[in-house]
């Protein structure tokens, strides 16, 4: 097995290498399409804004590179969010959209602040290779202001106001909007899934 | 629902974990890398690594331990103390830290607030403010990691928290001097206070000593979480005690 971990600039590179590490593997982290390219699985993290990490995966030649991968590619967050078609983001950023959606803006309310920042519970939808193991409302760790609405490629959902895609995935396009790296047993659960695919 | 969240603070100093009472003579109570796998096992939400001397020596923290921290930590944590810059605080996020907290540096310069949230977001930014009731309201203390240096901010805490959420801060970590280390519970009436001027997180930190004080202080102020460090440190309950009583009454909790 060979993990590339997508160095896109604006990214939590170190606690997503060290998840990998804990599980036993030394991921390469790396902006070099050929790498990315060679490896048996892709994580593409991402912090920040979604116009800002689009613009730094075009500046190094990687929009092209990561819509055609052909392995299993898990996007961690806003890494997530860039594998839809459509982010409305800081005015609206099309993005990779290798699954249909649109990144809508997280609507909060009273008691609900946004971002929306902490341990909540997923629901899976159904039995999917990326959960096994995971139980219906298991807790896992948001940080996060927008959000894809639930569609045909949610994998699971959580309740924040409104019911949002907290798992998707299309073939072997995968993504979470929470930080399995900082998810506890079940964040680990889910990267071994992922790197069982 | 958002689970409350139940967050050991671990004091550094040199290289150690420290605890005093009122933020006085400190003693040693473990290793630091000990310390947060014994937390991360028994469940806890989150970790808040305060280097408790860095602020007031006009020292930074000893970057090292962050890596350490990040490599066994399956949990967010977040670095306080010496942070002072835009770059202090890029240099924690990058060895792995989910937060930094910003205390006596804004005070000084509260920009520096917007800075860091407009360079990381506001999610990463927290404010801690130190607080003391005196004369009928609640007082901002700086540099309150050494005794010798502690001085009075001269701003009212509800002003104070009121501009850093203004400002851009993530969350307020709102340490009851008065409570510190005393295991009398927190200070309910000022977190309510706070509760209700501001709109972000708020961590509830001094006067934990008892599970009920935790389970209190949701209710009662509507915190978001609640940190502690002597009652863990001294294993005078577990963190498994505290979310069973949390369970008990109702309160959403990660289990």
């Amino acid at each position: 097995m060979s993990v590339a971990v997508v160095d896109s600039g604006v990214a939590n590179i170190a606690s997503v290498t060290a998840a990998l590490a804990r599980l036993g593997v030394d991921a390469d982290v790396t902006a070099d399409a050929a790498r990315i390219g060679a490896a048996s699985h892709v994580i593409l993290p991402g912090v920040g804004s979604a116009a800002a990490a689009m613009a730094q995966l075009r500046a190094k030649g990687l929009v092209d590179t990561l819509r055609g991968l052909t392995q299993p590619v898990l996007g961690i967050c806003l890494g997530m969010q860039l594998l839809f078609a459509h982010s409305r983001e800081s005015g609206g950023v099309d993005a990779l959209g290798v699954i249909d959606g649109t990144v809508e803006k997280l609507r909060g309310g009273p008691g609900m602040p946004v971002p929306h920042m902490g341990w909540n519970r997923i629901m899976p939808r159904g039995p999917h290779a990326l959960l096994r193991g995971v139980d219906d409302g298991a807790f896992v760790y948001f940080v996060h202001s927008f959000a894809a609405p639930a569609g045909r490629d949610t994998l699971a959902v959580c309740d924040y106001g409104e019911a949002f895609t907290a798992v998707a995935g299309r073939d072997h396009f995968f993504g979470c909007q929470f930080h399995p790296e900082r998810s506890g047993e079940t964040g680990a659960q889910i990267l071994k899934n992922f790197l069982d695919m | 629902m958002l689970a409350r969240r139940v967050i050991p603070c671990l004091d550094v100093k040199d290289g150690h974990v420290v605890k005093g009472v009122q933020f006085r003579n400190h003693e040693i109570v473990g290793d630091i890398i000990d310390l947060a796998a014994r937390y991360r096992d028994e469940g806890a939400d989150e970790l808040v690594f305060y280097d408790i001397t860095a602020s007031s020596d006009g020292r930074g923290v000893d970057r090292g331990w962050v890596s350490r921290v990040a490599a066994i930590l399956d949990i967010p944590f977040c670095v306080a103390g010496g942070i002072r810059s835009i770059e202090d605080a890029r240099a924690v996020l990058a060895r792995g830290a989910d937060k930094i907290s910003i205390n006596s540096p804004a005070l000084e310069n509260p920009a520096l607030i917007d800075d860091m949230a407009r360079e990381f977001g506001s999610q990463c930014v927290t404010v801690g403010i130190d607080s003391r009731e005196e004369t009928g309201d609640y007082l901002v203390y700086q540099y309150t990691g050494d005794v010798a240096k502690t001085v009075a901010a001269k701003r009212r805490m509800l002003d104070w928290a009121a501009e850093a959420a203004r400002r851009g801060a993530g969350e307020i970590v709102l340490n009851c001097m008065n409570q510190d280390g005393m295991r009398q519970g927190y200070d309910i009436a000022q977190l309510r206070a706070l509760r209700d001027a501001v709109n972000v997180p708020i961590i509830a930190s001094g006067g934990a000593g008892a599970v009920a004080h935790f389970a209190d202080v949701f209710e009662r102020a509507g915190v978001d979480g609640a940190l502690a460090a002597s009652v863990f440190h001294k294993r005078i309950m577990t963190i498994g005690d505290v979310k069973q009583a949390m369970r008990e009454r109702g309160i959403a909790v990660r289990v």
